[in-house]
């Protein structure tokens, strides 16, 4: 369903994704897991269209999503690592802009918002404007509008964060739900060890822009005699601390985006 | 097309729901109108100008359309910053119609403001001497809306922060109002001056209001039809440009 294939991108002189390759199943959860500043974000950023790589080829569903955009918008849903709801706007509404957005027929729509919402426990609150939600809710309606236009391909980035163990619970159990009720394969990044352990079907581990292991949970605990992912990850990555090179890989690429914009 | 009107929807519905936006952003036409209106109204007619409130309704008007429309554009840096634009940017919709519906909104909005401060202008004491052309004053106010807009949305495109917006206030919002025309008369201009009124495409726009309300204009209405059209098509290229090449 998704295929990677020698996927580069840089930044001025920053490399975030070096040389990568993958592939994810049809139907499958796939988790891609890495420390902050490791090349997930821009790894999704470029599979959904939002920048172009600077080599390497990718497919989705059979699509290039640096070449045929529009196509490729079609089959996958989105849930940001940061929020991207219209707060002016009532949680209906913002199902119902994006509903048009993706051109989900008029007679299907009003049902699809009533299940996914009733499904994510907002369906009281639908008519309350967006801005008064809580965190977890706010979440909530996020991946609730993820799954509206019945994409072929979910992608969660980081989608619980800083969430309450309740609503992560909750969470990952209605997308485990929609994944085999409709078939969605779902592709998500989390810091979440336990999170990935128990939802994902398949593992990548990226850092520093390369992947250092691909597997099933249980091989790459396996792999690194670990019992936990969590102690299989940080062996795989290192347990030294990471903000330090993140922030100025991304300040970086906030200047070669300003420069990228200017031209 | 469903698209531009959903997104065109979107802004209306912000602007209806933002009622102390609404009072705000009449205040400041408000001040001109009244404070400029009756303050400076004496001198002008002792100068032998006839009465400044009939003078400057049109300018305001063209004011508020202005600032109504250019910052409907920049305040996609809101969008930017709480994420919304992002959902619009990855939907499988061509930007130009994401841009457009936008644009669209934010004229319309103007245009509404427009309206607003008319007609607090007639409760000032404002009267049009065309009433029967009066409908045309809608068509000027939604080009020059539309102008706007589009520079609007042309510079949110590429604005990363809020402090570009000061410059663009004090740089380009004022300039382009103070050299329209909108409170003084465009006769008897030092050469200099002239000139630069004649770039400024809000000239032609308070000029053609001017026309409609009171029979004053300098350049004729088609010329200003023409030359706002030739804007708008400039800018709008501009900003569809702009706004496609958005990278988050």
């Amino acid at each position: 369903m998704i295929s990677v294939r020698n996927l580069v991108k840089k930044f001025g002189d920053v490399t975030a994704v070096d040389n990568i390759s993958f592939d994810v199943q049809q139907g499958e959860i796939f988790a891609f897991l890495g420390p902050n500043g490791a090349g997930k974000t821009t790894t999704i950023k470029m599979l959904t269209t939002l920048l172009t790589p600077t080599g390497g080829i990718m497919e989705l569903d059979g699509l290039n999503p640096a070449v045929q955009r529009n196509e490729a918008r079609r089959t996958f849903g989105i849930v940001f690592q940061d929020p991207s709801l219209d707060g002016e706007q009532t949680a209906y509404e913002n199902m119902d802009l994006h509903a048009v957005l993706y051109k989900v027929p008029r007679k299907l729509r009003a049902e699809r918002i009533q299940k996914l919402l009733t499904l994510f426990e907002l369906w009281e609150r639908r008519n309350n404007i967006v801005k008064t939600f809580s965190g977890g809710m706010k979440r909530r309606l996020e991946i609730a509008r993820g799954f509206l236009h019945t994409p072929k391909i979910l992608f969660l980035d980081e989608p619980t964060l800083g969430l309450d163990p309740q609503t992560r619970n909750q969470l990952w159990t209605h997308v485990k739900h929609l994944n085999e009720t409709e078939k969605v394969t779902v592709f998500l990044t989390t810091h979440y060890m336990d999170e990935a352990d128990r939802v994902a079907q398949r593992i990548a581990v990226i850092d520093h822009g390369k992947i250092v292991a691909q597997g099933t949970p249980t091989e790459l605990k396996q792999q690194t005699n670990s019992e936990s992912l969590e102690q299989a990850f940080l062996t795989l990555t290192g347990a030294g601390i990471r903000d330090e090179g993140a922030t100025s890989a991304d300040q970086l690429r906030q200047v070669a985006k300003m420069w990228s914009n200017r031209r | 097309m469903s698209a531009i009107y959903i997104l065109w929807l979107r802004e209306l519905k912000r602007y209806i729901r933002s009622r102390a936006q609404i009072v705000a952003s009449l205040g400041q036409p408000l001040l001109y109108l009244l404070v400029l209106g009756f303050g400076l109204g004496p001198v002008f007619q002792k100068a032998g100008n006839g009465d400044y409130l009939q003078f400057v309704t049109p300018g305001i008007v063209s004011m508020t359309v202005l600032f109504s429309s250019i910052f409907s554009g920049i305040a996609m840096l809101w969008d930017r910053q709480f994420g919304f634009l992002k959902e619009t940017l990855v939907a499988p919709v061509p930007r130009i119609q994401i841009m457009i519906g936008r644009t669209l909104g934010g004229a319309t909005v103007a245009v509404i403001q427009g309206c607003l401060i008319l007609t607090i202008s007639f409760i000032a004491g404002f009267r049009p001497t065309h009433l029967a052309i009066f409908p045309l004053a809608f068509v000027f106010m939604a080009l020059i809306a539309f102008v706007f807009a589009s520079l609007g949305t042309a510079l949110g495109s590429i604005l990363q922060d809020m402090q570009g917006m000061q410059l663009i206030m004090n740089f380009m919002v004022l300039p382009i109002f103070f050299l329209s025309g909108a409170l003084f008369p465009l006769t008897n201009l030092p050469k200099a001056l002239a000139i630069i009124t004649r770039l400024d495409p809000l000239t032609y726009g308070v000029d053609a209001l001017r026309g409609v309300f009171i029979a004053q204009t300098a350049f004729g209405l088609q010329w200003d039809a023409a030359v706002l059209f030739l804007f708008a098509a400039a800018f709008v290229s501009l900003g569809a440009y702009l706004f496609s090449k958005i990278q988050l």
